[in-house]
């Protein structure tokens, strides 16, 4: 197995990684006008680190960490993101949305567990882009490489933000600037969990872990492995082709809505320029 | 073939003290898509250059507009001749200027470019060979690509090439520079970073690495500025140097952050290293053309 080579190809320097997203974070925010962040904090690694690089990038007072608990929601994840909130003194707002989830499936009925998360998901996402509104900030995102590649999120609910400084870096990565980044103990050790229903672990729901998932993702999409290389480096064929299907499944969701072409110039295929265009 | 003619080159005898050349490296973060804006900031660093005696200011690549123009290319386009360029040079005064635009050319191509302009005109204007089509760039799609490379005679820094970001990840940029028998060679750049496993970030140790190595090779000084900021997630890394013919870095300015960085070089330098590795000196560029040559009939006729 290349695990070595794969553990080598993940390794960061969390230092230079951390320079570039504090500054990555200024530049974004500001140049939109903004000084402030708003994260949706849910104690878990993703939204702690993105809470302490916002902290770091633009001072405790212009970030406001919101915690969202649904009524199933873990008492750990109350704990947890109360203690980022405590070590860094970012701004803190607790906003459960309980009564409006479960005032929706009272009038349809009852939905999957499966839509209950979506639904959960999205009314979070519009909880802080409404506190954005607010806060006079934007909204910073919180979904990693490995969520983003494997579709392990919700579209236009968790994945949606105005800036993300994460999503260039996968799970095992975002560990490492964890550790540097002195996140508290007890996150840097929990199992990730999307805290969706009482008791559920993303690698227990994935069915691998994030180190292996994130030693093939990086072969596959970084180094641009072909999969007999994989097979031959020892990665099970089952588990290559599952993670390849997921990354291309889930492709639209990392797209914006296709839109069908009529005219000379249609937005985003022949209507092409930059986000920061004019900043 | 004629002998090329000995070239006076970084003398000084004109100049006080100890007959440096100042160097001004502007390593700026230009609005995506404001001339407007980048023109007053030139200016602003031309002023600053003079407050520091530069001889020469040089600015990245594309600077006048930013990079991932994409659709805003024929809209920011200017003629070397046009007003835009006339107020640097007009700022410049004495000082040489080194200045990125997209060019458009009589003929309506759009061109990423780089001139030299001294004693009030345009003395050189070179137009990016290699544009970069791959991975996260897309530059054919919007600019023609130049085709040629060639050096040029300035007032004070002898024969002078200039390159543009991929055009010094070539090597045969880099030999037809030598073969063009440059003092310094400039590259102007705007190289986002990729790969932070490093104590730099990766495309950093890269230039720093070519940069070195040309200016070994060819026995000239290297000066490389690098733009910084963000466009589109894409963070310019900044970290622009000048390297000594030796091979050594004279001067960097820092990673990421804006600067106006002056460095003095030293003309002797260039003659002492000429002296102990005259590389350039006994290259044999027609055993070069010649082989050359013969791919080409092998390959192509």
């Amino acid at each position: 197995m290349n695990n070595e080579l794969a553990t080598s190809c993940l390794k960061i320097n969390p230092e230079l990684v951390t320079e570039i997203l504090c500054r990555f974070i200024r530049t974004e925010i500001r140049r939109a006008g903004f000084e402030r962040a708003v994260v949706g904090l849910s104690g878990g690694i993703d939204s702690s680190v993105v809470t302490f690089l916002c902290a770091r990038a633009l001072g405790p007072s212009n970030v406001l960490a919101v915690t969202m608990p649904y009524k199933t929601s873990s008492e750990a994840t109350r704990r947890d993101s109360q203690a980022v909130v405590d070590q860094l003194g970012v701004r803190a707002i607790d906003v459960p949305i309980t009564d409006q989830i479960d005032a929706y499936f009272a009038r349809i009925g009852d939905a999957s567990q499966l839509r209950l998360a979506n639904k959960c998901a999205r009314e979070r996402m519009t909880v802080l882009y409404d506190q954005s509104a607010a806060f006079h900030a934007l909204v910073a995102g919180t979904s990693n490489k490995s969520e983003l590649l494997l579709g392990y999120g919700t579209q236009f609910g968790d994945m949606a933000s105005a800036v993300n400084p994460i999503g260039d870096l996968y799970k095992t990565q975002l560990h490492q600037l964890a550790a540097f980044l002195g996140l508290p103990e007890p996150i840097l050790t929990k199992a990730p969990t999307g805290d969706l229903w009482i008791g559920q672990t993303d690698e227990g729901e994935l069915g691998f872990s994030y180190a292996e998932v994130d030693r093939v993702m990086v072969l596959m999409v970084d180094r641009r492995w072909r999969r007999a290389e994989l097979l031959q480096a020892g990665f099970a064929v089952e588990f290559v082709d599952r993670v390849a299907s997921m990354i291309r499944r889930n492709h639209y969701k990392r797209r914006m809505p296709v839109i069908a072409k009529l005219s000379q110039r249609t937005l985003d295929r022949d209507f092409r320029y930059a986000r920061d265009w004019g900043t | 073939m004629p002998a090329s003619p000995e070239r006076e080159i970084l003398t000084a005898a004109d100049r006080d003290g100890p007959g440096a050349l100042r160097v001004a490296m502007g390593q700026i973060a230009p609005v995506l898509g404001d001339l407007q804006r980048n023109l007053a900031l030139h200016v602003e660093q031309i002023e600053a250059a003079r407050r520091q005696h530069a001889d020469l200011i040089v600015f990245p690549e594309l600077s006048l507009t930013g990079y991932f123009l994409r659709d805003m290319v024929p809209d920011l386009a200017v003629s070397p001749a046009g007003p835009e360029v006339r107020q640097l040079i007009d700022a410049a005064g004495a000082m040489s200027l080194v200045v990125g635009l997209v060019e458009e050319s009589p003929r309506h191509r759009f061109y990423n470019a780089a001139l030299w302009a001294e004693g009030g005109r345009v003395v050189h204007l070179h137009r990016k060979v290699y544009l970069p089509t791959y991975g996260l760039f897309d530059e054919q799609r919007y600019f023609a690509a130049g085709e040629r490379f060639l050096a040029f005679d300035t007032a004070r820094f002898g024969r002078v090439g200039i390159l543009i970001c991929e055009d010094f990840w070539h090597l045969s940029a880099a030999t037809i520079m030598q073969a063009e028998e440059v003092d310094m060679l400039v590259c102007v750049a705007n190289s986002p970073g990729r790969g932070v496993d490093g104590a730099k970030v990766r495309t950093a140790e890269t230039y720093e690495q070519l940069a070195r190595t040309f200016a070994q090779l060819l026995g000239a000084a290297v000066i490389v500025v690098n733009r910084v900021g963000f466009e589109d997630g894409l963070c310019f890394w900044g970290g622009s140097m000048a390297v000594a013919p030796d091979g050594r870095v004279i001067a960097q300015a820092p990673m990421f952050d804006e600067a106006l960085c002056v460095v003095a070089l030293d003309p002797a330098e260039l003659r002492r290293q000429r002296l102990i590795t005259p590389l350039a000196r006994d290259e044999r560029l027609l055993v070069t053309i010649e082989e050359l040559n013969r791919i080409k009939r092998e390959r192509y006729e």
